[in-house]
């Protein structure tokens, strides 16, 4: 028998497949869709309401969606790693206060928002050491954060408040102050954005936390930090969080022990109506940011289509199981269309 | 020709005196095994044997409880995969460990990709590594499709490239070639001499012994995690390696009975899946065992699964004695007496963190159901009557399927179907990775259960198995049946004619 050697092989040449390239538009059709359905919602408001579209009005649409925006961006890179962090609004809503107290005492600005990331960041290390080490469900064990931090903030904050008028000026003005109609509060969720998705692109310990999320088992043979991953992906997720609690502070500059209640069922909807995957491994953090800024926007235009604001939950809802549903059809389509290809290679 | 060994030169990688055992299971004891470079060694034994743990070992994912681990002559301590890996230790395992959401590039140089300034990955380079290795390897996959949808064969040849990526000084595969068809392990086995002439020792584990007299050099035997030998292949023949594994001289691999088929129990007609496979017509009668060869990816699982009723015809008709079935519906297909033993026994065929008593139960749910409770003493009695007539070793019958060896695994998935008491057994790869002894067991069964009347199709792309089991044989081609053979015509050469397209019969 002579086999010939490798090297030698006839030059095939590596197509691009037409199975690729519809995979490829199908992934990317997911953010764009989100992108239009916005478009076309703020279209039609506008259309109904000339007066929506203000250079106030797209300044709040832009401010309601900043802290969503960011606490959705962490929230994805545990998601991608098939794990969820209940506690978000729980570490936003003490974050805040403690930045909040901080403050009142008449701390500097600066060091108030570095303090309520590194409590983000706390709480972050916390969770992720717990699902990592513990090999225990994220969803029982960040549940489980979600109380204790609600219930620490419950008894350091009891009946206690923070107002505006507690706080420095400049810290307030900030929250509200912008570059025309782009408020500052955007601009930093939106460096961070484009930061965290540069990074999951182009790095190998981003496109790793993909790669867990995908095929856990697959990913400890071929030797990734499965722990340590997981940990950096919470940790991130809680500084975020504690970061969107500063923010939370500058723009509305009231803050008390129910801050935050609730919130992370919010921000897992704007992750999940984004495209990325429960399941893990797939999605990216604009989808989430789009998911946020369409859930957020919700709120505003109901109010200027004269609908009654009772509605806003329902419509939240349904949108999620819409992206839900979409998500399975497209998902079975692909599926269906690379076994039809595969079938004819034979 | 002289060995590696009688040169003086020392093993890149060996095991001393190494034990390992899981809870109560000893899965390793006292094994010992030298890997030279420029050296195939083969690693042979039944399922069960201690093949895994002993890779897994070496892959730095165990740890011995006892013994070490040599690294050119060195004692060394891995601490997980990464540590082997960076060690030059690539390993391909039997079950394909695939990232379905990244593309094919990533899926290779996961971990370890080219990088720009800054520990930026670099995707271009990764993309033109990644065709680079498909050429070497002679296949057309595009490196930017994720992997989710690849056929197992493909996905193999991912797992092949992976480990080349890193011109390991140590390769080792298992079942590497489970899943590949004649040319494609051709092609892996040039792979495999050109990795020897450059200094890698190669471990090799397969069940086809042809494959190991064919490339490897020296053998090392495991009977239940002990070594019985490592020895030259030279001068050594099939049977030998056999007796060395299994203990004892087998009975006859393939003991089928002579049966005079009855009436027609499972007829196709005409069925078709668009895209998938175009009209498709048998029948099989009670008592015989048709057996459906052809080439990976040529349709054969999906009429299965169709005639089951996972999925749907789009024209055509399948009747169990008779009676139409229902499209896309398992429930009255089993009802109707069909039974489907799948292909992939891990993900379809069982619960694999259930234990075996509730694996075997499954399908009796509603038999063993007292007042709209489950009765778990019928159950345990049933499941315990099917494991001992089939034989299945297991310690506690309330052990997951997951502490079973492959073999055993696929006897319970068999006792679930058979307990069902089937009139149609429609069975994809009866023996894929299972050892030789459990092998010949498998197909006693089949042999057995088709002498009491029932109907068994039997998919199959091991063609000693197809010949030697099959009344009937038929040969799919892309997605059409191409040719029926009778078992007194049926040949490897006749089959694989079929298989190819090169011949319509």
């Amino acid at each position: 028998m002579t086999v010939t050697a490798p090297d030698q092989a006839p030059v095939t040449d590596v197509p691009k497949a037409g199975a690729t390239r519809l995979v490829d538009r199908v992934f990317k059709m997911r953010e764009l869709a989100i992108l239009l359905v916005f478009l076309v919602m703020i279209a039609v408001t506008q259309a109904g309401n000339s007066a929506f579209l203000s250079e106030q009005g797209i300044k709040d649409l832009l401010l309601n969606a900043t802290i969503l925006v960011l606490v959705a961006t962490g929230q994805s890179l545990v998601v991608i790693t098939r794990n969820v962090d209940l506690s978000v609004g729980s570490t936003l809503g003490i974050s805040a206060f403690a930045a909040g107290t901080y403050l009142q005492g008449g701390g500097d600005s600066a060091v108030a928002v570095l303090l309520a990331v590194l409590m983000g960041v706390g709480f972050g290390l916390l969770n992720g050491l717990l699902v990592s080490l513990g090999q225990v469900p994220a969803l029982v064990v960040t549940l489980g954060t979600l109380y204790i931090i609600r219930g620490i903030d419950s008894i350091w904050v009891g009946s206690r408040q923070i107002t505006a008028a507690d706080l420095p000026g400049g810290y307030v003005d900030f929250g509200s102050g912008g570059i025309s109609a782009v408020p500052y509060l955007a601009l930093i969720a939106l460096a961070v954005l484009v930061t965290t998705a540069y990074y999951l692109k182009h790095f190998g310990s981003g496109r790793e936390l993909y790669a867990l999320g995908s095929n856990p088992e697959a990913a400890r043979l071929a030797g990734i930090p499965v722990r340590k991953r997981i940990l950096t992906a919470y940790t991130f997720c809680g500084a975020l969080a504690g970061l969107a609690g500063a923010l939370y502070l500058a723009r509305f500059g009231n803050v008390d022990s129910g801050t935050g209640n609730g919130y992370e069922l919010t921000v897992v909807s704007a992750v999940v109506v984004g495209g990325v995957v429960f399941t893990g491994g797939s999605g990216s953090v604009y989808g989430a940011a789009l998911g946020a800024l369409l859930l957020t926007s919700i709120n505003s235009v109901l109010p200027a289509l004269g609908v009654s604001s009772v509605w806003v939950l329902a419509i939240n809802g349904i949108l999620l199981i819409l992206a839900i549903a979409v998500d399975r059809i497209v998902a079975l389509r692909v599926a269906d269309a690379l076994k039809k290809r595969n079938a004819r290679h034979g | 020709m002289t060995h590696p060994s009688d040169t003086g030169t020392a093993p890149v990688l060996a095991l001393r005196d190494v034990s390992k055992s899981f809870g109560a299971v000893r899965a390793l004891r006292d094994v010992s095994l030298e890997l030279f470079p420029g050296e195939v060694h083969a690693l042979a034994g039944e399922n069960g044997a201690g093949k895994s743990t002993l890779i897994k070992t070496l892959a730095g994912v165990h740890r011995p409880d006892a013994g070490q681990v040599l690294l050119d002559g060195a004692p060394v301590v891995f601490h997980g995969p990464g540590d082997a890996r960076a060690a030059g230790i690539a390993v391909i395992y039997q079950e394909p460990t695939l990232f379905p959401d990244l593309s094919i590039a990533e899926n290779i140089f996961m971990g370890r990709r080219p990088r720009r300034a800054l520990g930026r990955i670099d995707h271009r380079a990764t993309r033109d590594a990644t065709a680079a290795l498909m050429r070497r390897l002679g296949v057309a996959l595009d490196p930017d499709r994720p992997a989710r949808g690849l056929s197992i064969a493909d996905q193999q040849i991912v797992e092949i490239a992976k480990a080349l990526s890193f011109d390991a000084r140590v390769l080792i595969m298992d079942e590497p070639t489970a899943a590949l068809t004649g040319s494609e392990v051709a092609r892996l086995f040039g792979v495999v001499r050109a990795l020897r002439e450059q200094g890698a020792a190669v471990l090799f584990i397969s069940h086809r012994l042809e494959e190991i007299f064919r490339i490897c050099t020296r053998v090392t035997t495991l009977r239940d995690g002990g070594r019985i030998a490592s020895e030259p292949l030279a001068g050594m023949t099939e049977d030998d390696l056999v007796r060395r594994m299994v203990g004892r001289d087998l009975d006859e691999l393939y003991p089928k009975q002579e049966v005079s088929p009855g009436e027609v129990a499972l007829s196709v007609r005409r069925l078709t899946r668009e895209g998938v496979f175009t009209d498709v017509s048998f029948e099989v009668r009670r008592g015989e065992i048709v057996g459906l060869a052809g080439l990976v990816g040529a349709g054969r699982t999906e009429v299965a699964r169709a005639i089951f009723g996972v999925d749907r015809w789009d024209a055509g008709e399948v009747t169990v004695d008779g009676k139409p079935l229902v499209n896309g519906a398992p429930s009255t297909a089993m009802a109707a007496g069909l039974a489907l033993v799948p292909e992939d026994r891990r993900a379809q065929g069982l619960v694999m963190d259930m234990s075996i008593e509730r694996n075997i139960g499954l399908t009796g749910l509603r038999k063993t159901v007292r007042a709209g409770l489950m009765d778990r003493g019928a159950e345990r009695s049933r499941s315990l009557d099917w494991a001992v007539r089939l034989q299945v070793k297991y310690a506690r019958i309330a052990d997951a399927v997951s502490t079973l060896s492959g073999g055993n695994q696929q006897k319970v998935v068999l006792a679930k179907w058979l307990a069902t008491g089937p009139k149609v057994l429609i069975i994809d790869e009866p023996t894929r990775g299972i050892d030789v002894g459990t092998k010949a067991e498998v197909h006693r069964l089949l042999s057995e259960l088709a002498a009491d009347g029932v109907a068994v199709l039997m998919i199959s792309s091991d063609l000693p198995e197809v010949l030697g089991m099959a009344d009937r044989v038929l040969v799919m081609h892309e997605g059409r049946l191409t040719a029926e053979i009778d078992r007194t015509d049926a040949t490897e050469e006749t089959v694989m004619a079929a298989a190819t397209g090169r011949a319509a019969a």
